[in-house]
């Protein structure tokens, strides 16, 4: 693996974010700090509205702010510039161009940075083989399911080897079973090459089944209220019927509530 | 086929009904040909004069196509000149509007100190009557484009030149083509009203001239079978308009995909 493509860490250390001025000011970010090491997946959860997306835009340098609070760097621990981070996101819709081929969807990040067609469409249908869809290249978004727009979306963010991919509730949308398979089709994707991950989900099992480690938010003003580490045995469909997943489980939920509990004082 | 069958009769039968409504008109009020020739008089000129009708048709059609082009290629450019630039779109839209408004009919005499007598100026009078809706369309669509989408676009680093040729432009070509729908049935109109004034009056005339010309002749039939082909340059050119939209949209836009 050369340098160029090993996993980024991602220090976030007490990054405040707040819209609107005046008595509408609204504080959404309140001081969070959190790491997520080279080749670590997070899954960041809290409740509805809570400033995960937020949090995960400002990781993203998605909003025109100047950034504070949100450091790469590479596996020595020297720090990197945002631009040169191979930095992917993966949105909570598809976010997929009605005009174009889901091969040509999949490719546009290589065809904007100036790769020839045929590049970007052979780079393309590889992705496209990993998620499954090498059938339905040719089809418009219009033509899949939601599940399958789903997984051509991942297939995009996953095109130029990114070394850090932001995902922003990418299965929200989706039915339970479609979720799981998703689950299971993005645990492996992510294992088969060096990555490192921060997933922002609201769903407790999504999160204990795909992260290393969940960070658990308060409502807004969103801060920490504690990180839970997850030691299951392997992540298989069956290891979501094991008792060590529902006590991973009820401790991020436990935490959650804690979490609740403390913005009310 | 049935189905083409189907859309496609209910208005030949009213063209039917109307046409011998008009005939049997023209024979119980004893109509002099002048005042309201009837459906086979017209016809008879249609024929009779098929050599100047041929030509003032083509003359026209050559005419509100380049008018017609010229407004859609102004209109899509400034549209997304203005589109992009927000001081530029705040000073110069409304004022665009406002022209809008000002009668073709008014300003027509200058395009003949302009342009000379000739198709130069029935072009120029083509392009501005059409050319407003295809601004304004443009305008409305290039900014109606998901904001989700230029994020996405902004995440790759597109450039604004990518950004609209990859993003913006495919994304609002169903409200251009809207805008170039209307603007095809409004060039057939300034081509007309031009060549009312500026209008090349030798042999092979067009057809606003065929119309004075009949006017003054009291050739109302001659008139009719003028005013009906002017119609038909206007449908073909929507017809074309149609038929390219038709052909960019089918694969993705909910309007024109095939069920």
């Amino acid at each position: 693996m050369s340098p160029s493509q090993a996993p980024l860490g991602v220090r976030i250390s007490d990054l405040h974010r707040a819209f609107g001025s005046g008595s509408a000011r609204e504080v959404v970010l309140d001081g969070v700090h959190l790491e997520c090491r080279p080749g670590e997946l997070v899954a960041i959860i809290g409740p509805s509205g809570c400033g995960k997306t937020t949090l995960l835009r400002a990781v993203g340098g998605l909003d025109d702010v100047p950034e504070s609070g949100v450091v790469f760097y590479a596996e020595g621990g020297a720090p990197l510039e945002r631009a040169k981070a191979a930095l992917s996101v993966c949105f909570q819709e598809p976010r997929l161009l009605p005009w174009l081929t889901v091969l040509d969807n999949v490719g546009l990040p290589a065809s904007l940075a100036g790769a020839s067609r045929a590049d970007a469409r052979a780079r393309a249908r590889r992705q496209l083989a990993r998620v499954g869809l090498a059938d339905d290249a040719h089809k418009r978004p219009h033509q899949l399911s939601g599940g399958m727009r789903m997984r051509a979306a991942l297939a995009r963010a996953l095109l130029d080897s990114p070394r850090v991919l932001l995902l922003d509730e990418p299965f929200g949308a989706l039915d339970e079973l479609t979720r799981a398979a998703l689950d299971d089709e993005l645990h492996r994707l992510c294992a088969a090459q060096p990555l490192t991950v921060l997933l922002v989900t609201h769903s407790i099992s999504e999160a204990v089944y795909l992260a290393d480690r969940v960070v658990v938010l308060t409502p807004t003003p969103a801060r920490v209220v504690c990180e839970v580490p997850i030691h299951l045995p392997a992540r298989t469909p069956e290891v979501r019927t094991t008792l060590a997943f529902a006590e991973h489980v009820a401790r991020v939920h436990a935490a959650l509530e804690r979490g609740v509990a403390e913005a009310r004082r | 086929m049935s189905g083409a069958w189907r859309s496609i009769w209910p208005p030949a039968l009213t063209v039917a009904l109307a046409l011998m409504g008009w005939h049997l008109l023209v024979v119980v009020t004893d109509a002099r040909p002048y005042l309201l020739p009837s459906p086979v008089d017209v016809f008879t000129a249609l024929v009779a004069e098929r050599d100047t009708l041929w030509a003032a048709t083509w003359r026209t059609g050559v005419a509100t196509l380049s008018g017609f082009m010229l407004s859609a290629v102004i209109g899509i450019v400034g549209g997304s000149v203005l589109a992009s630039f927000a001081p530029l779109r705040r000073g110069v839209y409304p004022i665009t509007n406002l022209l809008q408004m000002v009668p073709l009919v008014a300003i027509a005499p200058l395009l003949t100190i302009w342009f000379g007598y000739g198709t130069s100026a029935v072009i120029a009078a083509a392009c501005i009557v059409s050319v407003f809706p295809v601004i304004a369309n443009t305008v409305d669509g290039l900014r109606a484009v998901d904001p989700k989408l230029r994020e996405l676009f902004a995440l790759y680093h597109a450039g604004p030149w990518a950004t609209w040729w990859r993003l913006l432009l495919p994304a609002a070509t169903p409200q251009i083509l809207t805008g170039l729908r209307v603007a095809a049935g409004l060039a057939v109109i300034g081509a007309v009203v031009g060549e009312f004034v500026s209008g090349y009056m030798g042999v092979r005339a067009p057809i606003g001239i065929v119309i004075l010309t009949g006017i003054r002749e009291a050739r109302t039939d001659l008139v009719f079978a003028a005013v009906l082909l002017s119609a038909a340059v206007g449908f073909m050119l929507f017809g074309l308009v149609s038929g390219a939209g038709h052909l960019a949209l089918r694969r993705w836009h909910p309007s024109a995909l095939e069920r």
